[in-house]
């Protein structure tokens, strides 16, 4: 049964990417990746990677469809046809292709525990979580204790890429114009009412998430995921002027700096026990109350910093003067 | 004797709902037009997920797992009807006809109203 | 039982892929995105009562709220053209926007 729906769900994947290459209307192409990225979820599911399949649905399935269909107003329809011949492309791929698959021959087989992978640093995290810092969920624990200077630089990276987004779209970001603006879906009084009870729950689930990546699934990464997609919903329904009264701008490139920061400097505030950086020992009573507190500030500066990254992004990408007319459509 | 009444009647529930799904998605792709598989995709998400979440939630008793599941079952019955609704709205107002439509002639008084009220 | 579920549901997934393909209008393709998506929450929950592991549900309901976000998303775009605040146009016009 495992194997049934392992097959299968490779099978989908095959297919949806084989679509997506036929393909040429730009915007079949956008729904089409956001089904491979929820197909991906699913398979991540089975492999029991509960926390990454958690991040693939959240970013993948849900904010990068949002964010390309908001790019797809700014360009054409149609993808434009290749004028150049496809014979060298396709045999440096096949090439490539059968590099990797011989490069793969000499790998240990999938899931053997005598593989190097699971027996250099591996079973010292697994065996000393319980006493160390003793939570549940062993991936936060790596994640944000073990690891915490590779997060340190994955918060960091996603905050240079917020960056980096504001600084290329920050000129051409339009003003809404107050005279001639219709807020988006005044008409839809069904979305509206349905919207508005909705946007209650969502916050509160990625409150849940934030505070429950100790225990489950979950964490700072998917919980900033849900709480943009709490204002992207807001603003999709209500209209961007509404959602930037709501959230200003300002606002939220304040939180983007604050949740790195807060950070690194978690980190600092052990120097001043002579420790070493991002040593939470020192935070609490004992050492496995101060990894608790270390923990929870970290995963929170987490989410802040990628949930602002998120809104910003939308509301960057939204906020576009469309150059082509209604004609072209 | 309860545990098997609770056995009984869950096992009932998933059969249904995997029945409904499967009824639901065989009309997504015979159905000849647009607005008529409107219809076995609102059997698909209303229905036949509540009956499979039933199922579910009589297997996993009171625990967690059930408050999970009922917000699941409770979240999909609010939002899969809107999203057919807010569909078929957008199909309409945008100009896509029924396949069989027969719009009747409109009188000349009527000219003034819009096709949809917009 | 829980295997005949997940059958059942596979089964219906490919079905909502073929609609998916295959759509003529580019609504029946957003209707069969839509019934996917709710599919693929049923299969994560069933599947983790098949794995004896029920916490996979937080996944399910993330993705059964997102799965409504993107739909949004999609019927706006189409709708005005933009993901942004649109301007007023005169209502003829934009009554005759036929879709694919």
């Amino acid at each position: 049964m495992e194997a049934a729906i392992n097959v299968a769900l490779l099978v989908f994947l095959a297919g949806t990417a084989f679509s997506i290459l036929r393909r040429t209307t730009l915007f079949s192409v956008v729904m089409l990746s956001g089904v491979f990225s929820l197909v991906s979820a699913a398979l991540l599911v089975h492999l029991d990677a509960v926390d990454v399949a958690f991040t693939e649905a959240a970013v993948g399935a849900g904010v990068s469809t949002v964010l390309m269909l908001s790019t797809l107003a700014l360009t054409s329809r149609h993808e434009a046809p290749s004028t150049r011949s496809r014979a060298i492309p396709l045999i440096v791929v096949f090439l490539t292709g059968l590099a990797l698959v011989y490069g793969t021959l000499d790998m240990p087989r999938f899931g053997d525990p005598a593989a190097p992978i699971h027996q250099h640093v591996a079973p010292r995290y697994i065996s000393a979580t319980a006493q160390e810092i003793g939570m549940p969920n062993i991936v936060t624990a790596v994640l944000a204790s073990y690891r915490g200077f590779d997060t340190l630089g994955e918060v960091t990276v996603i905050f240079t890429a917020g960056i980096g987004v504001l600084l290329l779209l920050a000129g051409t970001i339009r003003e809404p114009a107050t005279a001639t603006k219709i807020t988006a879906m005044d008409h839809h009084l069904v979305l509206r009412v349905v919207t508005k009870v909705l946007i209650g729950p969502i916050l509160l689930f990625a409150l849940y998430v934030q505070f429950h990546g100790d225990y489950g699934p979950g964490g700072g990464f998917q919980a900033g995921v849900i709480f943009a997609a709490a204002f992207i919903i807001y603003a999709l329904v209500f209209g961007l002027e509404t959602a930037s009264r709501a959230l200003p701008g300002r606002a939220v490139r304040v939180l983007l700096a604050l949740g790195v920061l807060i950070y690194g400097g978690t980190g600092v505030v052990s120097f001043f026990f002579n420790k070493n950086y991002l040593d939470y020992s020192v935070l609490g009573a004992t050492a496995q109350a101060g990894q608790h507190i270390g923990i929870l500030l970290v995963e929170f500066g987490v989410g802040m910093t990628v949930a602002a990254v998120m809104v910003s992004t939308y509301y960057a990408f939204a906020g576009q003067n469309p150059p082509i007319g209604d004609e072209e459509w | 004797m309860i545990a098997l009444i609770v056995d009984a009647a869950s096992w009932t529930f998933l059969l249904l709902g995997a029945f409904l799904v499967l009824v639901g998605a065989l009309g997504l792709v015979r159905m000849p037009d647009f607005y008529t598989r409107l219809h076995p995709a609102g059997i698909t998400d209303s229905l036949g997920a509540d009956f499979i979440l039933t199922g579910l939630i009589l297997q996993a008793g009171f625990s967690l797992v059930t408050v999970k599941l009922f917000l699941i079952g409770a979240f999909l019955f609010f939002t899969s009807p809107t999203s057919t609704h807010a569909i078929a709205n957008a199909a309409l107002v945008a100009g896509l006809k029924p396949r069989h439509a027969t719009i009747p002639p409109r009188p000349a008084e009527k000219a003034t109203q819009g096709e949809e009220s917009r | 039982m829980f295997t005949a579920t997940a059958i059942a549901l596979l089964v219906a997934m490919v079905l909502a892929l073929v609609r998916l393909y295959g759509g003529p209008s580019l609504y029946d393709r957003v209707l069969a995105a839509n019934s996917f998506g709710t599919k693929t929450v049923l299969l994560i929950a069933v599947m983790g009562f098949l794995t004896g592991r029920p916490d996979f549900l937080d996944i399910a309901l993330l993705y059964a709220l997102l799965n409504f976000i993107g739909t949004i998303a999609v019927l706006k775009f189409f709708r005005y053209r933009t993901l942004g605040d649109a301007v007023e146009e005169k209502a003829a016009s934009q009554n005759k926007e036929a879709s694919q």
